[in-house]
C-alpha cells in the first residue's frame, strides 16, 4: 500500500506538451504511472506521447474521470491552471513549477482549501510510489518499494535520503515532496497524518530545512499522537547564517524564526530521532525498526 | 527585493497615507526648501537593514550646524556593515504615541497575518520574542481580502476613540492593498505616529516585495546592497552562493543538499566557506562554481558534492574538467559523485587528473577534513 497515488491513479498532466511537460511525463510513463491525458491551452485534439491532449481541463473532465493532476506549466500560468484543476474537481494537484509569486500561490492554495482539495507544492520534485506511480520530477532509479514514508522539502536531499535508506536495506511506501517555498498547500503534519494510518507504512522519514515553523507544528502534532510511529528526521541547514536564502525560497531564518536549533528542539522532546548527517537517516531507522 | 525607506514612502504617498515633509539627498544642502530649511529635522540613514536607530542612523538637528555635521557623520556610518549613500530629512513630528502597523506571512497557514500593537517605534521582533501578548494578530485569507470590520474591532481593543479608530483602519486598509498589490512579504509601519494635535502619520515605513514579482515593478529592481561583492557577482550568472566564515569551498546540485554538505563538514569537524548551488538551469555552469569559490581567498580546500537525477553527474563532471584544463584550480578538490552519469563523470574527472573521488559523501566529506589538517 502506499499514500495519495498508486498504479491505478488516474493522472492528468497540465502543460504536458511543454519542454518540461513532455520530459518528465515521459519518464511517469516510463516507470508505469497512469497518465490518461494532457492539458495545454491551444493545443486541444492533439496526441502527445500517446495521449490525448485537451484545451481545458473541463474539456478533459467531459471524457475521463481523473484522481490526480501534476501541473508542469511556467509559473505566470500556475495560478490559472491550478484554479481549473481545484474548480473541476480533481482531489490531488501537484504543483511542480518554480518562481511562482507567493502571493499567486496564496491564492490558489487558498481556493483548494475551500474546495477540499489537497494540493501539494508549488515548487515540489512531486510524489512517488516506488513500482507504482509518479507525479513530479524524482528520479527513480534510487528509490525501492518498501515500508518507510518520506516527506521532505527538498529534491536532489530527497533522492540522497533515499540512496542511503536503500543502503540499510529500507524501501519507501510513499515519497512526498512538500516543496522548497515560503507557501506551500500541504504540510509535514498532513501528509505525517496520512502516513500513520497507512497499514504499510512502518516508519517515517521527515526531511525539514531552515525557514517557517512546519517542522515545529508537526512536532506538537506527534508529541500528542495517539497512534506514533517510529520517526526519524534529518533537518538541513543547521550551519545556515540568519537572513540568507540558502537556494529554496522559503530556506530562510528570518525575524527569529527557522532556525534549524528551534526545529531540532521541538522535534526532539516529541520523541523523534534526529539524524545530524543524512546517512544516518537509513541507520537510526534500522535500530527503531528492531 | 527591500525598498529604501524613502522608496516605501512614495509608494505610501501614492496610497494616501501620511508621511512626514521630507526629501532625500546624496549631498549636504543647505536650501531644502520652505519645510526644511531652518527648522527642527531628523536625518535618516537610509540602509536595508532594521536597528538602524540603535545603531545611531537616525539624528534629530536642530541649528544648521547640526544639520551639516549629522549629514557628515551619517554617510559614514556603517550599520551592520551596511554604509548609506542617500539620507532622507523629514520634519520632527510632535508625538504623543506610537503604534505598529504591519502584515506579513502566516507561512505554514498560507495566510496573510494583519499584526497591531499599542508598542509601535519598539522592534517588533524582540517584542513579538519578549512581549507576544502586546500584538494582536488576525489572520487574513487572501481570497476573502480586507475585512473592515474584523480590524476596525481589534484596533478598538487598544482603547482609541472612534475617529481615531477609523483613521487607522483605513490606514490598515492602505497598508493592505499594498501589501497584495506590490506582491510583498513584509510591509509596515513602525512607528505610525499619532502627534499632539491627533493627526496619524507613518513615521517609518518597511516594504519589502517578494523576489518571483519585483519584475512587475522595475523601478525598485536594484542590486541589493545586502549582498557581499561575490554574492552580487554570482546572483548576475544566476548562482545561489552565500559567503560563509570557514576555509572548505563547497558545491553542489540541488539547494537542500548543499545545505547537507555544510552540515556534513561541521559534522567532521570543519568550516564551510560558502554555500554554492548549481542545478536546474545553472549546472552545466560548474566551471563559474569554482571561479567564485576560489575568488574567497580564505579557501583552502574544495568540496563538490553531487547526486545526479535531472542535473546530470557527467555534465557537471565536464564543466569541472574545463575548470581544471583552464588551470584556475589553485586548491586540492575532493569530489563524490553518484546518482545519474556518475559513472561517466567520476571518469572524466579521472582523466582531468582529479585524484580524490569518492561515491558517497561519507567518505569524501571525512577525507576532506583529513587534507585540510595537512595543508
Amino acid at each position: 500500500m502506499s499514500i495519495l497515488i498508486n498504479k491505478t491513479t488516474k493522472v492528468l498532466v497540465s502543460g504536458m506538451t511543454g519542454k518540461e511537460g513532455t520530459f518528465h511525463s515521459r519518464k511517469m510513463l516510463d516507470m508505469g504511472t497512469n497518465i490518461v491525458c494532457g492539458v495545454t491551452p491551444g493545443k486541444g485534439g492533439i496526441t502527445h506521447l500517446g495521449k490525448p491532449v485537451y484545451n481545458s481541463v473541463k474539456e478533459a473532465l467531459a471524457e475521463h474521470q481523473i484522481d490526480a493532476c501534476g501541473i508542469f506549466v511556467p509559473s505566470k500560468f500556475t495560478l490559472p491552471a491550478a484554479n481549473e484543476a481545484v474548480d473541476g474537481g480533481i482531489n490531488i494537484i501537484i504543483a511542480i513549477t518554480e518562481g511562482i509569486s507567493p502571493h499567486d500561490s496564496l491564492k490558489f492554495i487558498s481556493n483548494a482549501k475551500k474546495h477540499n482539495v489537497m494540493l501539494i507544492g508549488p515548487n515540489t520534485p512531486g510524489i512517488l510510489t516506488p513500482e507504482e506511480s509518479k507525479i513530479g520530477v524524482l528520479a527513480t532509479e534510487y528509490v525501492k518499494k518498501g515500508n518507510i514514508g518520506v516527506i521532505s522539502r527538498s529534491g536532489t536531499l530527497t533522492v540522497e535520503i533515499c540512496y542511503c535508506l536503500v543502503k540499510e536495506g529500507l524501501g519507501q511506501s510513499t515519497i512526498v515532496g512538500l516543496g522548497g517555498d515560503p507557501v506551500v498547500g500541504t504540510t509535514f503534519k498532513d501528509i505525517y497524518m496520512l502516513f500513520e494510518k497507512d497499514e504499510k507504512t512502518d516508519g517515517v522519514i521527515i526531511v525539514g530545512e531552515i525557514g517557517g515553523t512546519m517542522e515545529e507544528e508537526l512536532a506538537d502534532y506527534i508529541a500528542n499522537s495517539q497512534n506514533k510511529i517510529p520517526t526519524v528526521a534529518f533537518i538541513a541547514g543547521q550551519n545556515a547564517p540568519p537572513g540568507k536564502r540558502m537556494g529554496h525560497a522559503g530556506a530562510i531564518i528570518e525575524g527569529g524564526m527557522g532556525s534549524a536549533d528551534s526545529k531540532i528542539k521541538a522535534l526532539t522532546k516529541a520523541g523523534v530521532s534526529i539524524a545530524d548527517v543524512p546517512w544516518e537517516t537509513g541507520i537510526l531507522m534500522k535500530d527503531l525498526l528492531k | 527585493m527591500k525598498l529604501y525607506e524613502f522608496e516605501a514612502k512614495k509608494i505610501f504617498t501614492e496610497y494616501s497615507i501620511p508621511i512626514p515633509t521630507g526629501s532625500v539627498y546624496e549631498q549636504y544642502n543647505a536650501d531644502r526648501g520652505r519645510h526644511l530649511t531652518n527648522k527642527p529635522v531628523v536625518l535618516k540613514s537610509q540602509v536595508l537593514t532594521g536597528g538602524r536607530g540603535k545603531a545611531g542612523g537616525i539624528k534629530p538637528a536642530f541649528t544648521e550646524e547640526e544639520v551639516r555635521n549629522g549629514f557628515k557623520q551619517l554617510l559614514s556610518l556603517r550599520i551592520k556593515g551596511l554604509q548609506a549613500r542617500q539620507i532622507l530629512i523629514e520634519e520632527q513630528l510632535d508625538i504623543k504615541r506610537e503604534i505598529y502597523l504591519g502584515y506579513s506571512i502566516l507561512r505554514s497557514k498560507a495566510k496573510i497575518v494583519f499584526m497591531i500593537s499599542g508598542e509601535g517605534g519598539m522592534d517588533i521582533e524582540e517584542l513579538a520574542r519578549t512581549r507576544p501578548e502586546a500584538i494582536i494578530k488576525l489572520s487574513i485569507d487572501i481570497l476573502d481580502g480586507f475585512n473592515k470590520n474584523h480590524v476596525e474591532s481589534l484596533i478598538g481593543k487598544l482603547g482609541f476613540d472612534e475617529k481615531t479608530t477609523l483613521e487607522i483602519a483605513d490606514i490598515a486598509r492602505a497598508l493592505y492593498r499594498i501589501f497584495t498589490e506590490y506582491e510583498c512579504d513584509v510591509a509596515e509601519i513602525n512607528p505610525l505616529v499619532i502627534t499632539g494635535d491627533g493627526k496619524l502619520i507613518a513615521a517609518d515605513a518597511r516594504i519589502s516585495i517578494y523576489d518571483e514579482a519585483v519584475h512587475k515593478h522595475p523601478e525598485y529592481q536594484k542590486e541589493e546592497d545586502t549582498y557581499t561583492p561575490l554574492e552580487t557577482r554570482a546572483r548576475k550568472i544566476n548562482l545561489g552562493y552565500v559567503e560563509l566564515d570557514g576555509d572548505i569551498g563547497v558545491t553542489g546540485n540541488g539547494a537542500g543538499l548543499n545545505m547537507a554538505t555544510l552540515d556534513i563538514i561541521t559534522y567532521f569537524g570543519g568550516k564551510p566557506a560558502n554555500f554554492l548551488e548549481v542545478s536546474g538551469r545553472t549546472y552545466h555552469k560548474a566551471k563559474e562554481a569554482i571561479e567564485i569559490i576560489l575568488a574567497n581567498p580564505n579557501v583552502k580546500i574544495i568540496f563538490g558534492n553531487f547526486f545526479g537525477c535531472i542535473s546530470r553527474c557527467d555534465v557537471i563532471a565536464k564543466g569541472l574538467a574545463e575548470a581544471i584544463k583552464s588551470g584556475i584550480l589553485n586548491v586540492p578538490l575532493v569530489i563524490a559523485m553518484r546518482g545519474t552519469g556518475s559513472v561517466e563523470g567520476l571518469e572524466t574527472l579521472k582523466n582531468a587528473g582529479v585524484k580524490e573521488l569518492y561515491e558517497d559523501d561519507i567518505d569524501a566529506g571525512k577525507r576532506v577534513v583529513e587534507i585540510l589538517k595537512t595543508l
